[in-house]
C-alpha cells in the first residue's frame, strides 16, 4: 500500500501547486485595495448596504467591550482567533456572484482531495522504476515468440538466414535500356516498329485492336456459338471414332461391316427409285469395283497365308473353313450385279456356285462329317444326310426342306425341328448300335466311343448351325430344345446307378437322398415323354463321367440340409436339460438358471476358449517340410501324384519343441512367440515425443531409403534439419529478417538523454502498476 | 491400336562423365524390395558405428601463450581470425587457416580479464587487472611504429569483463558496477549497479542489443535494460554463476554456466524456473557459448573437458578432452558454426569440428545425399537399444568417469531420502520440488 501512497502523494504535490497558484490567477475587485481614511466610512456604508441586501446581517459590527492596545483598523476582532479557518468560510461570500462560479468550482476540487504524503524512499522507487522497466521488456521481447516458435518447429533451417535478394528489374526498364546494335537486331527492330508492335502489356496491335472493335457483339456471339458446336461435335465424333477403333472384336467388325453393305445397298436401292441416272453411275461404280477385285489376286486362295492355310486345311478344320470363306468372299466380291434380279434368286445362284470351290478341299468334307459351311445351304445339308444315314430315314428331312424352300419367313422353326429329327435319328441308330454291343460283349468300349463321338460330331454341326442363325428366338428356341435330351439321357443314368451306389459300404448314409434323387430325376424324366426310354435303361454301360459330378452336387445340398439342422440343436437342447434337473433344484433357481441359459444359448464361452487355446497350439507347433518333388525320378503326365514312399522319405519331420507352458494349465493360454534374441534389438519403452506405440511403429515402418522411394520423396525425407554453408558467417537473427521494424532510435542516444527522473508515462504505468 | 513401347531417353541414362555409375531404372514396387525395417535398421547401425569409427573432432592445437589462456573473442567478419587474452597480460591474434600466431601484443599487467571485438571488426577492446580499458587496432602497427593502444582509459576499480555493443560504438565493462561507455568518451555514460559485490562478467544481447545481461559474485544473475539505464530483474541460484551467454535465434533465451557443475537455461521474461537444467559436467562450468544456429552450445568447465549440448536437452551430444587439456577456461563456436575453439589452463587453444564426424571439405553430391540419409537413419532408430548403446558411447578419463559414478550414486542417495521422507510423512506435508525449481534461490524484481 506504500505504492499507493507514494502515488498518491505525488499527485497531491503537483496539486498544490495550483493551489498556491490560484490568488494570484484570480485578483479580487480594487475596492478591497483602498487604504484610504477617507473612503473608509464610505466604505463600511457599502459594506453595511450590501449585507442588508440578501436581508440578514452576517457581519456583527465589532464592539470594542474593553481597552486594548491594538486596534485592528478593519475593526477585526480577536474573537475566534483561535478556530481554524475552513475553505467554507471562504466561500461563503462569493456564493451569490456568478463571476466567481469558476473560483468556487476549482476550491470544491480542491476540498475533495487529500493532503500529500511523504515521498518514498530510494529503493522503493528503484524497485517501481525496475518493476515497470522489465514489464515493457518483456511486452517488446513477446513479438519474438510466433519467430521462435516458427523457427524451433521448421523441418529445415537454412543458415545465414539472410538471403541476397535478387533484384528483379521491370520489362520496361530493361527494354528503354537496351539498344540494338548488330544489323539484325536493327533489322527486327524495325520490323516491330513498323507493325507498333507493343513490347509490354497490352499484347495487341493498333491493326488487332480495330479488327477487334468492328465486329459487333451480336455477330461475335453467334460465331462464337457455332464455332464452340462445330468444335463439341467433333471431339464428340472424334471421341466415339476412337472408341469404335478400339474395339477387338472381329465380330463386332464383321457385323459393322456387313451393316454397312446392306445400308449401301438399301441406299443404292433408293437411289434407283429416285434418281435412275445416279443410280447408273452408282453401278458403275460398283462395277468398277469388281473389275478391280477380279484382276487382283486378292481373295484367291494365292497369298502367302492362303498357302499356308491350304497345306493345314488337310487336317485342320478351322483353317479349311478359313480359306472356304475367303473364296466365299472373292464370288461375292467378283460376281456380276443383277440390278433386276430379287434377293432369292441371288441367293439360289450362290448356292449353285457352291462348286466352284477347289476339288481337294470338297473331298475332304466329304470324307470327314465335321462341320462344312456349304452345308448352310439347305439342299446340301439334305444331300449330306442322305448319304450319312438309313435309306428308310431320307424321305422325311426332304420333306422338311421342302417346306423350308416354301416358306422363307418360318425358316428357323422348321430348321429347329429337323434338327429334332436328325438328333431322333441319330439315337435310335445308337440305340441299334447299342442292342449290337450287347449282343457282343467283348468289343463293347470301342462302340461306344464312336458313338459318344457321333453325338460330338452331331453336337458340333449342331453349334455351327447356331450361330450361322441370325433369328435370335430361334437360337433360344434351339437351346431349350437341346437341353431337354440332355436330362432326358442323364435321368436313367441316375437310375442305373443306384444299386451300384448301394453296394458301397462307405457311401451308404447318403442312400435316402440318392432315392429321392432319381425320384426327382424320374419326374422330370415323365415331364417330357419320350418312347425310347425301356431301350436306354436297357443299355448297360452307364456315362459315369457325366453322373458323378451331378452326384457330387447333390451331396453338398445335402450337406447344407444337416447342417441347417445342427444349428438349431443348441436351442433345443438346452430346452431339453433343466427338465432332467427339475426335482434337485428350487423353482426359483432352475427358473434363473433356464433363462441365463435361454439367453446365453448361442454363444460357448468355454467351447470357444478351448477352440481358440486348440487353434494356438497348432498355430505354435513346428510344422512338417515336405520336400517332394512330383515327377522326379518318375515319368511325367497328367494327374502325376508322388507315391506314398516317395513322400514318406522326402518329408522331413521338425523335433517335438519343449512342452508349452500351458500344457497343465486348462484355463489359459501363455503366447510364447516372444523372442528373447529378437527382444534385444526391439525399443521397450515408447519414446518420448510418441503418444501411441501404433504412431512409433509406424514412423519405423515407414522406409527413407531410395530404394524404397523414389529420387524426389528420397530428397524429401533425408532433407536435413539444419542447413549451413561452409565458410558463411551466420549473423544472430535480426528483426528486419523476420520481416519486423527495428527501432529506429539508437540504445546510445537514449542512454545519452539519460531520463532519470520520472517521466509522465512512467508515472502512469506506476499508477496502473500500484492498483 | 496403339502399341506402348520402353523408351529410352539417352538424356535419363547417358552418364554425365564415363567414370559416373550407369544409371538404372529402378522399379520401387514395395513386393520387389522386401523387408524394408529390417534392411534400414542394418543400415542405420552401420552408420552408427561409423560415425563412431570416424569422430576425430580433435583439429589442431594453438601453442604460442606463455600462461593460461583466460578469455577469447572471435573476429566479426573474418571466420579465421581468432584473439586470445592470457593470465600474464599477453594477447594473441591468431590465424586459424595456417594456426599460427600473427601477432602479440603486451596488453596489460596482470590477467587480461577480458577481451571483445568491434562490431564492424576495425578494433578490439580488452580489459585487465591494471584497472584499465584500452583499444587496439585490429591490424598491427607499420614498421617502426610501435605497438600502442588506440585508447586508454584509467578506471577507479578492477574490471572483471567487457562487452561490445552489436550496432553501435558502445561497450559495457563489469566490476563494481556494470558501466556503459561512450567509445569518445573516457567517462561512463551510465553506470548500473544492484547489490554490492563484484560482477564477473557482462553480455549484451544480440538481438534485442539493448538488453544485457550480467552475472555476479553474490550467486545472482541480473539483466539490464540499457536504454531505461535501470536494472530489470535479478535471480538468484544456489551457487555463483560464471558467466552467461544469450541465443543469437531467440532473444529471450539465454544460458547461464554455474559453478554447480551445471547450466541453466532461462527464459527472461519468467525467471523463477528456468527452462532446461543441463547436467553432465562434474565439476564447475566456467564459460558457455551458443553456436550460431541457436540450437545447441558448448560448455567448457573445470574437469578438463567441454561439453555439447542441444538446446533442448538436458543431457550433453558430445563430450571433448584430451589428455593434456587441463581446467578449460574459455570455449567459443565459430560464427560458422563448424568449430569450437578452447582455451585452457596449460597455455593451449584447441580448434576442434563441432560434430565429431563429420567430414572437412566439399562434398560431392553423392556423398552429400549418403551422409543426410545415414543421419536420418540414425535419427530414425536412435531409441533402438542396440544403436543406442553404440551412439552414446564414449571414452571419458578416468578421472570424469569415476566423479561421475560418484555423482550419480550421491544423486541417486538424495533422491531416496527424499522419496522416503516423502514417503514418511504426513501427505501434503512435505512438498515435491522440480529439479528446475531447486536451483532457484530467488527471483528479486
Amino acid at each position: 500500500m506504500s505504492e499507493v501512497g507514494a502515488a498518491e502523494s505525488l499527485l497531491a504535490l503537483s496539486q498544490q501547486e495550483e493551489v498556491e497558484d490560484l490568488p494570484k490567477d484570480y485578483a479580487l475587485s480594487p475596492s478591497e485595495d483602498e487604504v484610504d481614511i477617507d473612503g473608509e466610512r464610505n466604505h463600511q456604508k457599502l459594506l453595511e448596504a450590501i449585507s442588508s441586501l440578501d436581508g440578514k446581517n452576517r457581519w456583527k459590527l465589532a464592539e470594542r467591550s474593553e481597552a486594548s492596545l491594538k486596534v485592528s483598523e478593519f475593526s477585526v476582532t480577536s474573537e475566534g482567533s483561535g478556530e481554524k479557518l475552513v475553505l467554507s468560510d471562504l466561500l461563503g461570500p462569493v456564493k451569490t456572484s456568478s463571476s466567481l462560479a469558476v473560483v468556487k468550482k476549482q476550491l470544491n476540487r480542491v476540498k475533495s482531495k487529500k493532503t500529500v504524503e511523504l515521498p518514498l524512499n530510494k529503493e522503493e522507487v528503484e524497485r517501481i522504476h525496475r518493476e515497470v522497466a522489465f514489464n515493457k521488456t518483456s511486452q517488446a521481447l513477446s513479438k519474438w515468440d510466433p519467430i521462435v516458435l516458427k523457427n524451433r518447429q521448421a523441418e529445415q533451417l537454412v543458415f545465414p538466414l539472410k538471403k541476397e535478394q535478387s533484384a528483379f528489374a521491370p520489362i520496361e526498364h530493361v527494354l528503354s535500356g537496351w539498344k540494338a546494335r548488330t544489323p539484325l537486331e536493327q533489322e527486327v527492330f524495325n520490323l516491330l516498329h513498323k507493325n507498333k508492335q507493343p513490347v509490354t502489356d497490352p499484347l495487341l496491335t493498333p491493326v488487332e485492336k480495330a479488327s477487334l472493335k468492328a465486329m459487333s457483339l451480336e455477330e461475335a456471339k453467334m460465331r462464337r456459338a457455332e464455332l464452340q458446336r462445330a468444335r463439341a461435335l467433333q471431339s464428340y465424333y472424334e471421341a466415339r471414332a476412337r472408341r469404335e477403333k478400339k474395339i477387338k472384336s472381329k465380330k463386332y467388325h464383321k457385323v459393322l461391316k456387313k451393316g454397312k453393305a446392306r445400308k449401301a445397298l438399301k441406299d443404292f436401292e433408293k437411289l434407283r427409285k429416285v434418281n435412275p441416272t445416279a443410280a447408273l453411275e452408282e453401278l458403275e461404280k460398283i462395277e468398277k469395283a469388281r473389275m478391280m477385285e477380279r484382276m487382283s489376286l486378292k481373295h484367291q486362295n494365292s497369298g502367302k497365308w492362303a498357302k499356308s492355310k491350304a497345306i493345314m486345311a488337310k487336317y485342320d478344320l478351322e483353317a479349311r473353313q478359313a480359306m472356304q470363306e475367303q473364296l466365299a468372299r472373292n464370288k461375292e466380291l467378283t460376281q456380276k450385279l443383277q440390278v433386276a434380279s430379287n434377293s432369292e434368286e441371288e441367293e439360289e445362284g450362290v448356292e449353285e456356285e457352291g462348286d466352284l470351290v477347289p476339288d481337294a478341299v470338297n473331298e475332304i468334307q466329304m470324307d470327314a462329317d465335321g462341320p462344312n459351311p456349304w452345308m448352310l445351304r439347305n439342299h446340301s445339308r439334305g444331300t449330306k444326310e442322305a448319304k450319312g444315314q438309313d435309306p428308310e430315314q431320307l424321305p422325311e428331312p426332304v420333306a422338311h426342306e421342302a417346306s423350308e424352300s416354301e416358306e422363307e419367313e418360318d425358316r428357323p422353326g422348321a430348321e429347329e425341328e429337323t434338327l429334332l429329327n436328325e438328333f431322333e435319328e441319330r439315337r435310335s441308330l445308337r440305340r441299334k448300335s447299342g442292342l449290337n454291343q450287347d449282343a457282343e460283349p467283348v468289343s463293347r468300349q470301342e462302340p461306344k466311343d464312336s458313338s459318344s463321338q457321333e453325338v460330338l460330331s452331331e453336337l458340333r454341326a449342331l453349334a455351327q448351325k447356331l450361330n450361322k442363325e441370325k433369328n435370335q428366338s430361334g437360337k433360344q428356341n434351339m437351346s431349350s430344345t437341346r437341353t431337354v435330351p440332355v436330362v432326358q439321357r442323364e435321368g436313367p443314368l441316375k437310375a442305373e446307378e443306384e444299386p451300384l451306389l448301394l453296394q458301397r459300404p462307405e457311401r451308404a448314409h447318403t442312400v435316402q437322398e440318392l432315392e429321392e434323387l432319381a425320384k426327382e430325376g424320374c419326374f422330370q424324366n415323365e415331364e417330357v415323354p419320350r418312347p425310347s426310354r425301356e431301350g436306354q435303361q436297357t443299355e448297360r454301360n452307364p456315362n459315369t463321367q457325366a453322373g458323378v459330378p451331378k452326384e457330387k452336387k447333390r451331396k453338398e445340398q445335402m450337406i447344407d440340409l444337416q447342417n441347417l439342422l445342427t444349428t438349431k440343436s443348441p436351442s433345443v437342447k438346452s430346452l431339453a436339460i433343466p427338465t432332467t434337473v427339475e426335482e434337485l433344484e428350487d423353482e426359483e433357481e432352475r427358473d434363473q438358471k433356464q433363462m441365463i441359459k435361454e439367453a446365453f444359448a448361442g454363444d460357448d464361452v468355454i467351447r470357444d476358449f478351448l477352440k481358440e487355446k486348440r487353434e494356438a497350439v497348432e498355430a505354435s507347433k513346428p510344422k512338417d517340410v515336405d520336400l517332394t518333388l512330383p515327377g522326379w525320378g518318375e515319368w511325367g503326365g497328367m494327374g502325376l501324384k508322388p507315391s506314398a514312399k516317395k513322400r514318406r522319405r522326402f518329408l522331413i519331420k521338425t523335433p517335438e519343441g519343449p512342452p508349452r507352458k500351458d500344457k497343465n494349465l486348462p484355463n489359459v493360454i501363455i503366447n510364447e512367440k516372444r523372442n528373447v534374441h529378437a527382444a534385444a534389438h526391439q525399443v521397450r519403452v515408447l519414446p518420448y515425443p510418441f503418444t501411441h506405440h501404433q504412431q512409433f511403429e509406424r514412423t519405423i515402418q515407414t522406409p527413407i531409403g531410395s530404394t524404397w522411394n523414389t529420387q524426389r520423396a528420397f530428397q524429401k525425407l533425408t532433407m536435413p534439419k539444419v542447413v549451413t554453408k561452409p565458410g558463411h558467417i551466420i549473423k544472430p537473427i535480426k528483426a528486419e529478417d523476420v520481416g519486423y521494424r527495428s527501432s529506429s532510435r539508437s540504445d546510445l542516444s537514449v542512454v545519452q538523454r539519460n531520463p532519470k527522473q520520472l517521466s509522465l508515462r512512467h508515472k502512469k504505468q506506476l499508477k496502473k502498476n500500484s492498483v | 491400336m496403339k502399341v506402348k513401347m520402353l523408351s529410352r531417353n539417352p538424356d535419363n541414362y547417358v552418364r554425365e562423365t564415363k567414370l559416373d555409375l550407369q544409371r538404372v531404372p529402378r522399379n520401387y514396387d514395395p513386393t520387389l524390395h522386401p523387408f524394408e525395417v529390417p534392411r534400414e535398421y542394418v543400415r542405420a547401425l552401420n552408420a552408427t558405428k561409423l560415425e563412431r569409427v570416424f569422430a576425430k573432432p580433435f583439429l589442431a592445437s594453438l601453442d604460442g601463450h606463455r600462461d593460461g589462456v583466460n578469455c577469447m573473442a572471435k573476429h566479426p567478419k573474418s571466420l579465421a581470425t581468432v584473439l586470445s587474452g592470457a593470465c600474464d597480460g599477453e594477447v594473441r591474434i591468431w590465424n586459424l587457416t595456417k594456426r599460427k600466431c600473427i601477432r602479440t601484443i603486451q596488453a596489460h599487467e596482470g590477467f587480461v580479464r577480458g577481451i571483445c571485438t568491434r562490431f564492424c571488426g576495425t578494433s578490439f577492446f580488452t580489459v585487465g587487472d591494471d584497472k584499465t580499458v584500452k583499444q587496439w587496432k585490429m591490424d598491427g602497427p607499420g614498421y617502426g611504429e610501435e605497438e600502442e593502444p588506440l585508447h586508454t582509459i584509467l578506471g577507479k576499480t578492477v574490471y572483471t569483463g567487457i562487452d561490445h555493443h552489436w550496432k553501435e560504438a558502445v561497450f559495457a565493462t563489469c566490476g563494481q558496477q556494470v558501466d556503459i561507455w561512450d567509445e569518445q568518451r573516457t567517462s561512463p555514460i551510465c553506470s548500473m549497479t544492484w547489490g554490492f559485490d563484484s560482477i564477473s562478467s557482462v553480455k549484451f544481447n544480440p538481438i534485442e542489443t539493448f538488453l544485457l545481461g550480467s552475472c555476479a559474485s553474490d550467486r545472482n544473475i541480473v539483466l539490464y535494460d540499457m536504454r531505461q539505464a535501470t536494472p530489470l530483474k535479478k535471480v538468484i541460484l544456489d551457487m555463483r554463476t560464471n558467466t552467461i551467454c544469450w541465443n543469437p535465434m531467440e532473444a529471450f533465451v539465454f544460458t547461464a554456466a554455474n559453478e554447480d557443475y551445471n547450466l541453466y537455461t532461462f527464459d527472461m521474461r519468467a525467471l523463477d524456473t528456468p527452462v532446461m537444467v543441463h547436467m553432465d559436467h562434474v565439476s564447475a562450468v566456467l564459460d558457455v557459448d551458443y553456436s550460431p544456429t541457436g540450437k545447441e552450445f558448448v560448455s567448457a568447465s573445470f574437469d578438463k573437458s567441454i561439453r555439447i549440448f542441444p538446446v533442448d536437452k538436458s543431457r550433453s551430444r558430445e563430450v571433448y578432452h584430451t589428455k593434456r587439456m587441463q581446467h578449460v577456461i574459455c570455449v567459443k563456436w565459430t560464427s560458422d558454426s563448424k568449430y569450437i575453439m578452447c582455451g585452457s589452463d596449460e597455455m593451449n587453444i584447441r580448434l576442434w569440428k563441432a560434430n565429431a564426424s563429420e567430414k572437412l571439405g566439399v562434398l560431392t553430391s553423392r556423398e552429400k545425399a549418403a551422409k543426410d540419409y545415414n543421419q536420418k537413419l540414425k535419427e530414425k532408430f536412435q531409441h533402438h537399444p542396440h544403436i543406442k548403446r553404440i551412439a552414446r558411447h564414449r571414452h571419458l578419463p578416468k578421472s570424469i568417469y569415476s566423479q561421475i559414478q560418484e555423482q550419480r550414486i550421491m544423486k541417486e542417495a538424495r533422491r531416496r531420502k527424499e522419496v522416503n521422507r516423502l514417503k514418511h510423512s504426513k501427505p501434503g506435508s512435505v512438498a515435491i520440488v522440480s529439479e528446475k525449481k531447486k536451483h532457484v534461490v530467488a527471483v528479486v524484481k
